[in-house]
């Protein structure tokens, strides 16, 4: 299974964060939203059916956050740190490999 | 050898920005200022300005392509007047708040309603509350020494706050005066390149400049504003010093004619300065014991000069060519608040004087000193007096 | 973000390989806060993919200042600049000029992007004349108009481009059906009168004809203007899962078709010009500022459709 590309992102702003300000507030650490984890957002969550994904690369390109990712076959991995259940994936994918189901906490 | 010409304001404040050599000049025309983008056009069109010269659709797209241009790292100019300067107001603000040195050049011009074009300060007495240093000059060459000193105290490390140069609009930008233009080499001495160690924009540097600062931050962010504004009152004398040894000429926050024995002091900004020098001479030959002081620096006040002045005078009298409704006068208010707590002060008195390009003649100041008088001699007067007023049409 | 290093390690087989059609590098971080199904997002994320590592931004303040981040933060990997609302036409001819000015190249293969991303309410409305001013001088840089149809960022009031018949909290209906009573003004023919170098629409269903077209933009000197179809499933009042199925569903029903403007010529991408666009219907239904509408304002809805769009078929057959 592949890494989330971003771990290496938090790491990197959470060394890097500085609350001091800077003249003229400028933001210097790129990519500093990572460490806001958005996942805590959703109610319905992508179900993943690896044998029915025909890797057509749809619903990661068409994730907003993005929130997908592919590993080393290709296939799509869904960070759940940050995925807000929107359902795009879902509704898009042409196989219905991916599921929206209600998350239970 | 710098060269003497006689010009105009405006082209003094176009030759200042030739010299400077700003990357970037935005600016979009009106009266009195139009003749600074204009010239600037000719200097760019005859190669002899390398600069790129924007022909915006309006004062706000003037100022908003400037802040993107001193965001993006180079040096930027522009100038405008009155209703322009009213309409960029917003921006105004943004670009004090993200620490762009941008220069601009003002002719002071009132604001409208009734629709006048002529001289007076409100313009830029509207905008003190922006962050922007604020210089006013008495004549031709005033101006463009303060607009090259303005680029050096703008881009100054510990300052990087932007700032305006007014000079009054048909008194100085469209009368002929004689101009020592200084040498373009001892310029560059003293300017130097402006190289930008925070704000500038380049794919490989990947900064945000202009964000959302939250209740959590923004106090902290307006703070650094304040503490530049402090520093740059250090950076302004320690420009002028310079100024002085590279060109000859010398400025002070406050100028001062015959102050030291002087029992009334008229306090003043811009050309009435060299109004009120003439008038000083005049009554000191009557044997009045009067003096004039101008004020070349407006933002930041100068608290410690003001104090320094008030302890010299019976009388501090402030003649301003602007008017805050409901109150009085910005630069009575200001002085005030740099007085307020000293424990011996003059008796302090407002004059709106010369608003929308009214002459302002020997005999206005006549009626300015008489009330000054009475005042002195412990009579109760106004504190706020307009002069030269035409009761018989009100 | 996976370097482009590892990605070119990777063994994709042959049939997939083919597949990806979207630079793989990513430099719109995940964590930033749109709503769930932001169209708006997407199109940078988009954007962010086609220029990555060659663009300076310009946002104004609508939606995506708040999805760039507030201080410190900010989910772009690409120097940002926030400005007023109005402002963003002169902003982006500033920098242009000052890079310009610096000797940089700007525009091209190797040269850099500047890019103006600005909302409907930012461009139409209260930006309409820097955005003309912008285009009139013939700056290089690229203004990018993601068109959600209202002022999403302040609570879904009317723009100029909200469509006939919508709800928004400007128009609620009410008593007196106060819907929206005008149509969605064509910011593409205002811009296309200032001649450009280069306009377009995309809408965030159709990626790869989006990056199509940033890529002309890229290469082709002049300004260049695209306006991309973003729907907004929180000011639409539609489910978040529909915003792909709404911006393709604009598109085959001509509600917002997708054609180039270049060189005077028009040419028209989607839908096909032979066959008959599906009936609008099909696109309000599916959402809730629409639920208001009468059959009356649903037929006048579809006439303006079909007019604009024979408008558009016209043009393309006598300036193509």
């Amino acid at each position: 299974m592949a890494e989330s590309p971003f771990k290496a992102d938090i790491e990197r702003v959470q060394k890097e964060y500085s609350e001091k300000m800077t003249p003229g507030a400028i933001v210097y650490i790129p990519g500093s939203s990572v460490v806001n984890k958005t996942g805590g957002w959703r109610v319905f969550m992508p179900q993943f059916n690896r044998e029915k994904c025909i890797r057509c690369f749809m619903c990661y390109t068409l994730c907003p956050e993005p929130a997908i990712y592919l590993d080393e076959e290709s296939y799509p991995v869904f960070d759940y740190d940050y995925c807000k259940g929107c359902g795009i994936c879902a509704n898009e994918c042409p196989t219905k490999a991916i599921e929206m189901v209600r998350e239970s906490k | 050898m710098p060269m003497r010409k006689v010009m105009k304001g405006n082209e003094a404040a176009a030759w200042a920005a030739k010299l400077a050599k700003p990357k970037v000049v935005a600016a979009f025309p009106i009266t009195p200022s139009t003749l600074v983008p204009e010239k600037i056009s000719e200097f760019v069109a005859d190669g002899e300005m390398d600069a790129e010269f924007i022909k915006v659709e309006s004062e706000h797209s003037a100022i908003s392509a400037c802040v993107g241009a001193s965001a993006a790292g180079v040096r930027t100019f522009t100038a405008t007047a009155s209703q322009g300067l009213a309409l960029m107001h917003e921006i105004l603000f943004i670009a004090a708040g993200m620490r762009l040195p941008i220069v601009m050049a003002i002719g002071n011009r009132t604001l409208s309603a009734p629709i006048n074009i002529w001289n007076d300060w409100q313009d830029t007495i509207s905008e003190r509350d922006t962050g922007w240093i604020q210089f006013y000059a008495e004549n031709n060459q005033e101006a463009l020494d303060l607009i090259l000193i303005a680029f050096k105290v703008a881009e100054d490390e510990r300052v990087l706050l932007p700032a305006m140069v007014g000079f009054d609009a048909f008194i100085l930008t469209h009368t002929v005066e004689p101009v020592e233009i200084p040498d373009q080499e001892v310029v560059d001495e003293f300017l130097g390149e402006y190289v930008p160690k925070h704000a500038y924009l380049d794919p490989a540097r990947p900064i945000t400049q202009g964000a959302l600062g939250f209740p959590v931050h923004y106090m902290e962010a307006r703070y650094t504003v304040w503490e530049a504004m402090e520093n740059a009152r250090k950076v302004i004398k320690e420009a002028f010093d310079e100024f002085e040894k590279k060109f000859g000429r010398r400025y002070h926050m406050i100028e001062e004619y015959k102050t030291d024995d002087a029992e009334i002091i008229l306090l003043t900004m811009g050309s009435l300065a060299g109004t009120l020098k003439e008038f000083v001479d005049k009554k000191r030959e009557e044997g009045i014991k009067i003096g004039a002081a101008k004020m070349t620096v407006y933002r930041p006040f100068p608290i410690e000069e003001i104090r320094a002045l008030a302890k010299k005078a019976k009388v501090l009298a402030i003649l301003e060519k602007d008017i805050s409704f409901g109150i009085g006068g910005a630069v009575f208010a200001d002085t005030s608040r740099a007085l307020i707590n000293e424990k011996e002060k003059p008796i302090m008195l407002d004059f709106i004087i010369g608003l929308g390009g009214r002459d302002v003649t020997f005999d206005q100041l006549e009626e300015v000193v008489a009330i000054s008088k009475k005042a002195l001699e412990g009579e109760k007067v106004e504190e706020v007096n307009w002069i030269g007023l035409r009761k018989e049409i009100l | 973000m996976v370097p482009l290093e590892e990605v070119k390690k990777m063994e994709l087989p042959a049939d997939v390989k083919k597949k990806l059609t979207l630079p793989f590098e990513e430099h719109f971080y995940a964590g930033h806060t749109a709503c769930q199904g932001c169209g708006a997002a997407l199109g940078l994320r988009y954007v962010l993919k086609a220029y990555g590592g060659k663009a300076i931004f310009t946002i104004p303040a609508c939606c995506s200042t708040i999805i760039a981040g507030p201080w410190p933060y900010s989910a772009l990997n690409a120097p940002l600049f926030h400005t007023a609302f109005e402002t963003t036409g002169a902003v982006i001819s500033g920098i242009e000029a000052a890079l310009k000015a610096k000797g940089y190249k700007v525009k091209g293969e190797d040269g850099i992007m500047v890019v103006g991303w600005a909302g409907d309410g930012g461009t139409a409305d209260i930006g309409l004349q820097a955005l003309s001013g912008f285009l009139e001088r013939g700056h290089d840089a690229l203004y990018i108009m993601y068109d959600n149809e209202a002022y999403m960022n302040t609570g879904i009031q009317r723009s100029s481009s909200t469509p006939y018949g919508a709800w928004t909290t400007n128009t609620p209906g009410g008593k007196k059906h106060f819907l929206e009573q005008r149509p969605k003004k064509k910011v593409i023919d205002i811009v296309i009168a200032h001649k450009p170098a280069y306009a377009a629409t995309a809408s965030v269903a159709y990626p790869e004809d989006f990056m199509k077209k940033l890529k002309k933009a890229q290469t082709i000197k002049g300004p260049a203007f695209i306006q991309l179809f973003a729907p907004c499933p929180t000011g639409w009042r539609a489910p978040t899962d529909k915003t792909i199925e709404l911006a393709r569903l604009a598109v085959q029903t001509a509600y917002f078709p997708l054609f180039e403007y270049e060189n005077g010529k028009y040419k028209i991408n989607m839908p096909s010009p032979n066959k008959e666009p599906k009936p609008i219907e099909e696109f309000i239904k599916l959402q809730g500022r629409f639920k208001y509408m009468t059959k009356e304002d649903m037929e006048i809805l579809q006439e303006w459709v079909l007019r604009e769009w024979d408008e558009l078929k016209k043009k393309a057959e006598i300036f193509g």
